[in-house]
């Protein structure tokens, strides 16, 4: 190649390199508008909502005064219902799951239950408020109840729960099953001896982010009617009304009305004043801190057992 | 764990019987179990029956009162007036507004990000950068809500001086920046999907990463960010807590983004807030206006996992 | 045309020099030197893991594309007389002048005519008409014009196994590269696809240097001017390949074309 030609060749490398550096900075900047939009929604919320994070704002009913109100009934409601949830996705997540990768045979059933599995995953959280409202509040009677709004949230997390469940289990060689029948076991010996032992790190995983999701989720719970003004907490087992003068059942809080931390902060962020507001912005810290907490925990789990996983 | 003492009683005492029962328990066992596990399967097609069953009877009592065509064509939604007017179009309108605006946002992110990621960035700033992103997946919608309508919109209104505090523009915004994560995941993963021989390929010829970013990765993975975006608008049409907080309550047949309206998910919260009896005509309004929700994204969702099955099956 | 010359093989394309190449701190080449002739088809050979490949993939530095990969020594190019190798030689600018073929056929995800356009978009030509000259020569060149002039939109997907073997000669020819890097080309072929690959090396020599790693030793010794045989990430012999065939020098050489390993 002649001197001339060679020169002119390298000035248009150079030429496209430019896009290269220029593409590099443009990708690194799209790419820091994520991450810095978490930090300044973090900043903003704790900025604002930093001087009403008391002990009192923990231990407090929600008031028409905002100084005085708290969270008190939204987080023990958050709690009971997370419970519920837990309860209810969990078993039935993990069955499904188990079912599908151990158990189910090819046919038009199964495929059937894969398509809903997929398909529920894209359903708009709303539409599970509709359903709750439409079959858990007036056709079962539950009622605006914890009841209701952890079965709602439960099917909500059903498909997060199945999935990495499923991604667990398909992620154990063939030879530890293999292993396990030469044996002599069955295959549900196999499947609760072996298989949710070796998967239980990432079955962890997507409960966390299945449970995260639900501790934050606001729309389906709104959709059922749940009262936002809860200045009572659900009654605890054997405690006694004083209404009735009769001590409370064990499972009575179960349909006992209730609010969570999204639905006060929801309910304070929506009114004018700016007061409420700023409880509107701690109850989102207090949010924020749950989520990111559990979901950092999840993604904790998940690169320490890729790290793990030997085979 | 506690027959075992049993067991060799039993054996000492008439082996062959004893063994023949086992083997009886532990098929029945066994038959049970996978009962059960079918059954939980099984709750996935029960929720899809479900859900269908009561937006399909919900809504058809709705119908009994409106007209399908006055649903569709009329240009007004006051279902909670005295004079109600059923016209879902303001709805839809306010709800594709949104998704646009959050769509003009999160598209050209998104897939600067995954470009960025799978084909720029280091190993070390990608470990890094993932989890953030993974994170910003997590934070409740209800959050972003506070942040679009007391952080965006006033931001916003500084050079904007007559944008409404509820408008869709800010919600758009917000409800983009929350499904960039989403987009650039998909998409980066339809990316790592093209084989490595295409890269080296485009290399080989003297090609930059950006003529092979852009010529040789992106179309190879088209369909995969095609799967991306549509999956992505199926995400702003269903979101409900930003446009509930942010972009105002008032149906409004409108296309300009800096106007406040309504979309079906904000209309429903809006009733589900109110007292309304069990069987009225706005109970039923907002199981109707579900069904175009579920439709909609049910749609999109199809459209986007078969464009998402096309690139997996492409490599 | 170059007054590099050497005294096996004459005037000189490109020339190894106490080449070393590391992945890591795995030693994978270990003083290579090998004269490559100017418009000769120079053929690697060896055993599985010899290191063939890798000697080939540093012609044009495909090895900078993967984090850990280290060179030393020279790969001398000619007339020019630049260490391509060297840190101030851009990599791209290698490419450009050094092209390569794979092991299975990998056309883009474009029509025929875009793929063969591609390595012109890449040194940004923007003229139509010199563009459509250059594909329609280079399709010739790696005779597949005949079959594809009348489906250039279609995409190159569709063509057969063969035929996508030639397209991705035909594109790396119309970029005009000074040699041409073939790295086991007709592995995933078919005997008669096999056979045309080889009639086309045949002719490209004409007009361009070539460099070829074959698995297979009857290929060596049927399109080949010189081999070299690598054995452990060494040279272990060298020279015209009738020589190296009928009379090998080294025992080890003699052992692997006999077949009694490899």
């Amino acid at each position: 190649m002649t001197t001339p030609d060679l020169n002119s060749l390298r000035a248009m490398i150079a030429q496209h390199k430019r896009y290269d550096i220029l593409f590099g900075l443009v990708g690194l900047l799209a790419t820091m508008v994520g991450v810095v939009t978490l930090v300044a929604l973090f900043v903003d919320l704790i900025m604002d909502g930093y001087p009403r994070l008391t002990a009192t704002f923990f231990s407090s009913f929600p008031s028409r005064h905002p100084e005085e109100a708290g969270i008190l009934s939204s987080w023990v409601g958050s709690i009971l219902v997370m419970i519920t949830t837990a309860l209810a996705a969990i078993p039935m997540g993990v069955g499904a799951a188990i079912y599908l990768e151990e158990y189910a045979p090819k046919n038009w059933i199964t495929d059937i239950i894969e398509i809903n599995v997929t398909n529920l995953a894209g359903v708009p959280s709303i539409i599970y408020g509709l359903l709750a409202l439409g079959l858990f509040v007036y056709i079962l009677d539950f009622g605006q109840s914890i009841l209701t709004a952890g079965l709602t949230l439960g099917l909500l997390i059903l498909p997060v729960i199945i999935v990495a469940t499923r991604e667990s289990l398909r992620a154990i060689p063939i030879a530890i099953r293999e292993a396990a029948y030469a044996l002599g076991a069955t295959r549900w010996q196999l499947v609760s001896d072996h298989l949710l032992h070796y998967s239980s790190g990432g079955i962890m995983t997507g409960i966390i982010i299945g449970m995260a999701r639900a501790i934050g989720e606001t729309a389906p719970i709104i959709t059922i009617g749940a009262l936002t003004f809860i200045a009572f907490l659900p009654p605890a087992p054997f405690t006694i009304d004083p209404s009735t003068d009769m001590p409370a059942g064990l499972f009575d809080w179960l349909f006992s009305p209730f609010t969570v931390l999204p639905i006060q902060m929801f309910n304070w962020v929506s009114r004018p004043q700016v007061e409420f507001q700023l409880n509107a912005a701690a109850t989102g810290v207090v949010i924020i801190i749950a989520t990111l907490f559990m979901n950092s925990l999840a993604i904790w789990l998940r690169y320490r057992i890729r790290k793990n996983i030997k085979w | 764990m506690d027959n075992s003492r049993t067991a060799t009683v039993d054996i000492a005492m008439n082996p062959q019987t004893h063994r023949l029962s086992e083997k009886k328990l532990r098929k029945a066992k066994e038959k049970f179990i996978e009962g059960v596990l079918f059954l939980c399967a099984f709750s996935a097609v029960a929720t899809t029956v479900a859900i269908v069953a009561i937006l399909l009877y919900e809504a058809a009592s709705f119908f009994e009162h409106v007209s399908i065509v006055e649903f569709l064509t009329n240009t007004q939604w006051t279902p909670l007036f005295e004079n109600p007017q059923f016209g879902v179009m303001p709805l839809v309108s306010g709800t594709l507004v949104v998704a646009g605006v959050a769509l003009a946002v999160a598209v050209p992110i998104g897939v600067i990000v995954a470009i960025y990621l799978s084909e720029f960035a280091p190993h070390k700033v990608r470990e890094t950068v993932k989890p953030f992103l993974e994170l910003l997946e997590g934070v409740p919608t209800v959050v972003y809500g506070y942040f679009a309508l007391l952080f965006v919109t006033p931001m916003l209104q500084t050079f904007m001086p007559e944008l409404p505090g509820f408008n869709m523009l800010g919600a758009g915004i917000v409800m983009g920046v929350m499904i960039v994560p989403y987009v650039s995941s998909v998409s980066e993963d339809a990316m790592r999907a093209v084989p490595m021989s295409l890269r080296e390929g485009s290399y080989a010829m003297g090609a930059t990463r950006f003529q092979t970013a852009v010529n040789v990765v992106f179309p190879a993975a088209i369909s995969g960010v095609l799967a991306a975006f549509i999956l992505g608008i199926s995400r702003a049409i269903g979101e409900t807590m930003v446009v509930a907080v942010a972009a105002g309550t008032q149906p409004n047949l409108t296309w300009d983004p800096t106007e406040s309206a309504a979309t079906i998910t904000s209309y429903i919260v809006q009733v589900a807030l109110g007292d309304l009896p069990h069987g009225s005509i706005g109970y039923q309004s907002i199981f109707a206006v579900g069904l175009v929700l579920v439709l909609m994204t049910l749609g999109f969702n199809i459209l986007g996992h078969l464009l998402r099955r096309k690139f997996r099956e492409a490599y | 045309m170059s007054n590099h010359t050497h005294p096996v093989v004459g005037s000189l394309k490109a020339e190894t020099r106490n080449f070393n190449f590391f992945y890591g701190s795995n030693h994978a080449l270990k003083n290579i030197n090998l004269p490559v002739g100017d418009r000769k088809v120079t053929a690697l050979i060896g055993p599985s893991g010899c290191g063939k490949s890798t000697l080939l993939r540093s012609f044009n530095r495909m090895h900078d594309l993967y984090p850990g990969n280290r060179y030393e020594g020279d790969i001398q190019l000619y007339p020019d007389n630049v260490n391509m190798i060297s840190h101030g030689v851009d990599p791209i600018e290698v490419r450009m002048r050094v092209a390569m073929v794979f092991q299975k056929p990998n056309p883009f995800p474009k029509s025929i005519f875009d793929n063969v356009a591609y390595g012109l978009r890449v040194r940004g030509e923007k003229n139509k008409g010199v563009i459509a000259d250059r594909v329609e020569e280079a399709l010739k060149g790696a005779a597949l014009w005949n079959e594809a002039k009348d489906r250039l939109n279609d995409l190159a997907f569709n063509l057969s196994g063969g035929q996508q073997q030639r397209l991705c000669i035909a594109r790396a020819l119309a970029a005009d590269p000074e040699i041409l890097l073939f790295d086991e080309p007709t592995s995933a072929l078919d005997p008669i696809a096999t056979a045309s690959i080889e009639q086309l090396v045949a002719e490209l020599k004409q007009k361009v240097t070539i460099l070829i790693v074959t698995h297979n030793m009857q290929q060596a010794a049927r399109i080949s001017d010189y081999t070299a045989f690598m054995y452990l990430g060494e040279l272990i012999e060298f020279g015209p390949t009738d020589d190296l065939f009928v009379t090998p020098k080294v025992k080890q050489t003699e052992d692997y074309i006999t077949g009694r390993f490899g």
